[in-house]
């Protein structure tokens, strides 16, 4: 198995390289330049155009600005074509942002769908069952941000009450008790807000693994040894529906990402996908190129993660 | 009806399965008279879509149908209206089932020493070793080698066989009174098959079993059961001993199934099949289920169903020409 | 030594959800078979009939917005500004910028534009974006799929088919899509095929993996060793035998990348990357309404639910024919 392992991270490596060349190329073929985004501005002389694009490599064919970029990334001194500063720290200063958030999506998510799930499956064709089958679907098929609004429309037309941005403003100076309960407050809407799409597809997921299980021979045999229902399904059947979901975990990573690009946006959450959605309207290459690569290094090492925890969990795998 | 000299281990009577479709109720068993005597072994055959397994899951309880009608005596008790508690003391415990499908029978996240300890110790109790020492003597008896090794395993380490041997010492592990066989061989190659059966007898031997033997395959009959009913469309046209019926078979088509087997002594001989096919249970005619294909059919036929006639000692069938 | 085992009909096939025809003693073409299973599934009914109204309201939108025009959407008319749905236009306006039947049904917009005439025009962008999408997707997805389920073990270099198009598969997949399609679009020059092409270019790679799948385990049937024995030239076995059979998730997939093409679009959309004007789809109406949400609620709200309801026909469908494709397989002979 071992050796299985590091076979596959070497792979995963190699494709991370190529993913950011792939990146690279893409981001550098398509029209637009940062040096283009002030074009209007009549303070912008033809030298300092050309200043800008010398500093920041424009001028150099591709594969070198390639180049650049890794080795100023490597060394921490890559710097955002938006404001000089370094891209590096600005990444952490609003992973560290999005985190919380993710972490409280994820919880919500993962705890809520699988006790809705198995109950969906284990009263099949019942009233519950229809109705959350509804409700999912209506879910999934609802912009995250148009939910997001009308929440907060209803929230704070009805309620008055704050709801955008990290905390309220003017809570800086509150005493603890306060600012921690504000700052729950305001984590805890975009969470749920993320969380209800999740939870429909998810809890589909495990609906429909439940059944498919349940279904099985085993589960006949189970029944025919004289166990009573919970067993069957809680010990027998569960054991294996579980697994897929296993690998499904670790895929979660890039949702770090490319999840939060529409709710940072809505909530003003200053986080990764904001700062992307920032970068790309300014153009600013390196962070870009950067997030693009931290994103498909978190796919990657999910899938790595996801790897590891199947192989561990199947027993059809781990002896081989 | 068949006579016993002692109370049978598992009489059913007048035995009527029914299912839900979208139209109406659909009976895939429509009153079936079956005895089993303690240690005997009962062969129920037919085609698929007769009904016999159907017959195999309700005394289990197992079925998604609903008993409609009828009784399974066992021991004294109607197990088609005992509360689910006791059912569930009587399935592992009393009555042991293995199925036809022994690749996909095992769960395949437990190791197969689990799965045996697990039954032993809901039913009797047993601690964890007494259990483990039990089911190595049990993986023993039917005759995996080196148990000690196998018990640690997962199901997708054994072969077919070798499964189907697993699933059989889980049936037996309690000492069952009553082993239902529903089709045990069919998904097994030949030279296994005989081997399995083999050890089914010896093992019925053993423990003084009675076995319910559901197959559609005539020659396992021949050399294992003692006695033989013959389904067809839910109902029973034919039973007695295997000698009678096999030697003797009274309705048409008992005598159909026989007379289409292979004559290995005359290998050029045409298969004689049996035309037409088996009604669905959905649109069943009022008379004889089996009266379109019955190369005999007269008049009563259609009209009436017929009831099982005596046409031997414990020897009958079901049909208007032996009346 | 046994019983012939004749065609007879499963007791548990009867009773399944999906009764099999022929257990009832009627012919049926697969397709008949899908039909009347789909037909069962209340929800999914509700769905196709939701779409269909669509198709045609988007159709006679298009045609009722462009050709024939009864609905402008371009027309710009200050004085009835953010006025709220059925309300009735004002007598101050010239003959031309009359609405028809002198209301705004669905109100008007910041520029007095009539919102249902927007609607109405969107619809049509709106679905062609997300079928146009989907139609790339799924000629992308099914060739990279057939090629590696049919020709998978032959070999190009150190490498079989098979390995390298799902190794490529799994590359595309590791991209953060939603990230580099905001990416691309907001590099590129804003234009609705661009869209069309970027989202059609990112989500194939599900039916991909739907159609390998399928050909692997059709590949082994015996129809296709038989068209083989009868002489049939390899493309003739695939387009004209094998594919119809693989048909059935790709059909399923197809449904729903719809709905997530429509979301997708108003996604872009909202971040201010969509499609530009002229063409106005509901994800474009929606972003602007954005700014007036709490003064004029329905320039949000209107857009929104549309699309809520549109996407979710299209998933309601998809899930239904899954359901309706599936148990055929679980029957189970008794």
């Amino acid at each position: 198995m071992w050796r299985f392992l590091a076979r596959t991270i070497v792979q995963r490596l190699l494709l991370l390289v190529v993913i950011s060349i792939v990146s690279h190329t893409v981001i550098h073929l398509a029209p637009g330049e940062p040096s283009e985004v002030d074009a209007m501005n009549p303070m912008m002389k033809a030298e300092d155009v050309a200043r800008i694009r010398k500093s920041f490599h424009l001028d150099e064919p591709i594969y070198l600005q390639y180049v650049h970029w890794v080795k100023d990334l490597a060394t921490g001194e890559l710097k955002s074509f938006r404001d000089g500063l370094p891209v590096v720290p600005k990444i952490w200063q609003r992973f560290l942002n999005s985190l919380p958030l993710f972490l409280c999506t994820t919880v919500i998510v993962w705890t809520a769908s699988f006790p809705i799930g198995i109950h969906a499956a284990l009263k099949r064709g019942s009233r519950y069952d229809r109705s959350t089958t509804f409700v999912a679907y209506t879910l999934i098929s609802i912009p995250g941000f148009f939910l997001s609004y009308v929440l907060i429309l209803w929230v704070v037309r009805i309620f008055q009450l704050p709801v955008i941005g990290l905390a309220t403003f003017g809570t800086e100076r509150a005493n603890g008790a306060v600012r921690v309960m504000d700052r729950v407050w305001h984590l805890a809407i975009p969470s749920i807000m993320s969380a209800l799409t999740g939870i429909a597809v998810l809890s589909r997921y495990v609906r429909a693994q439940m059944l498919e299980v349940l279904g099985q021979d085993y589960v006949r045999t189970a029944r025919a040894k004289g166990l009573d229902e919970d067993h069957v399904v809680y010990g027998h059947a569960l054991r294996n529906a579980l697994l897929p979901f296993v690998t499904m975990f670790g895929l979660l990573l890039p949702g770090l990402i490319s999840g939060s690009v529409i709710f940072e946006q809505v909530f003003a959450w200053p986080g990764l996908g904001l700062l992307g959605y920032e970068a790309i309207l300014a153009r600013d290459f390196p962070v870009i190129l950067t997030l693009n690569f931290v994103a498909a290094a978190l796919t990657l090492f999910g899938i790595l993660l996801s790897d590891i925890l199947y192989a561990l969990v199947d027993p059809r795998i781990r002896l081989q | 009806m068949s006579e016993s000299a002692a109370e049978p281990l598992l009489s059913i009577r007048d035995l009527r399965v029914e299912f839900e479709t979208d139209a109406a109720a659909v009976a895939a068993v429509r009153g079936i008279d079956v005895s089993i005597a303690a240690g005997e072994t009962v062969a129920l055959v037919g085609e698929s879509g007769s009904g016999k397994s159907v017959t195999a899951m309700s005394v289990m309880r197992l079925t998604e149908g609903r008993i409609a009608a009828g009784s399974i005596q066992f021991q004294g008790r109607d197990l088609a209206h005992v509360p689910e508690a006791e059912m569930r003391s009587i399935r592992g415990g009393q009555i042991g089932m293995i199925f036809q499908e022994p690749m996909t029978s095992l769960n395949p996240v437990f190791s197969i020493g689990q799965q045996i300890e697990e039954v032993l110790r809901l039913h009797q109790q047993l601690s964890a070793p007494a259990a483990r020492t039990q089911a190595l003597e049990l993986l023993q008896r039917v005759g995996i080698s080196a148990p000690a090794r196998r018990i640690a395993q997962y199901p997708h380490e054994l072969s077919g066989g070798m499964k189907q041997r697993v699933m059989l010492a889980m049936a037996i592990a309690c000492r069952p009174r009553l082993l239902i066989a529903d089709e045990p061989t069919t998904a097994l190659d030949v030279t296994i098959q005989a081997q399995i059966m083999e050890l089914l007898r010896s093992l019925q031997r053993e423990f003084g079993m009675a076995v319910l033997l559901i197959t559609h395959d005539l020659g396992v009959v021949a050399h294992f059961a003692e006695r033989v009913l013959v389904m067809y469309a839910g109902k029973i046209v034919e039973q007695g001993s295997v000698r009678d019926v096999f030697k003797r078979a009274s309705h048409p088509y008992t005598q159909a199934l026989l007379a289409a087997l292979p004559d290995p002594q005359n290998p050029r001989k045409r298969l004689a099949a049996i035309p037409g096919r088996v009604p669905s249970p959905a649109m069943l005619p009022p008379g004889c289920a089996f009266c379109a294909r019955c190369a005999h059919a007269f008049e009563p036929c259609p009209v009436r169903q017929p009831p099982l006639f005596a046409v031997g000692e414990g020897h009958h069938a079901a049909c208007f020409l032996r009346e | 030594m046994s019983v012939p085992v004749g065609p007879a009909p499963a007791i548990e096939a009867l009773a399944a959800p999906h009764a099999d025809a022929e257990a009832l003693g009627i012919a049926e073409t697969p397709a008949q078979q899908l039909w009347r299973t789909f037909r069962k599934d209340r929800l999914a009914m509700l769905g196709l009939y939701a779409l269909c109204t669509l198709l045609a309201v988007a159709l006679i939108g298009h045609l009722l917005t462009s050709w024939w025009v009864l609905f402008d959407p371009t027309t710009v008319r200050l004085p009835d500004k953010l006025l709220p749905p059925f309300s009735t236009a004002s007598s101050a306006l010239s003959a031309e910028l009359m609405p028809p039947f002198h209301a705004y049904p669905f109100g008007t917009d910041e520029l007095g534009r009539n919102v249902f005439a927007r609607m109405l025009q969107g619809a049509f962008v709106s679905l062609s974006v997300g079928i146009v999408a989907v139609s790339i997707s799924l000629g992308i997805g099914i060739t990279v799929g057939g090629l590696a389920g049919f020709y998978g073990e032959r070999k190009l270099g150190p490498l079989s088919i098979d390995s390298l198009l799902m190794r490529f598969t799994d590359v595309v997949l590791c991209f953060p899509t939603f990230f580099l399609i905001l990416t691309v679009v907001a590099l590129l020059p804003p234009s609705i095929y661009n869209i069309m092409i970027v989202i059609g270019i990112t989500s194939w790679m599900s039916t991909a993996r739907f159609v390998r799948a399928e050909f692997l385990a059709l590949r082994e049937q015996d129809f296709v060793t038989a068209a083989k024995a009868l002489g049939l030239s390899e493309g003739r076995i695939i387009f004209r035998h094998m594919m119809p059979n693989a048909m059935a998730p790709v059909l399923v997939s197809a449904t729903i990348n719809v709905a997530h093409a429509i979301l997708t679009e108003s996604a872009l959309s909202f971040l201010g990357f969509g499609v530009r004007p002229p063409y106005a789809t509901w994800g474009n109406i929606l972003a602007d309404g954005r700014s007036y949400i709490f003064d004029a609620p329905w320039l949000f709200l209107i857009p929104g639910a549309a699309i809520l309801l549109v996407v979710l026909a299209f998933n309601l469908v998809g899930e239904g024919l899954r359901d309706a494709l599936n148990p055929k397989l679980r029957k189970r002979v008794g």
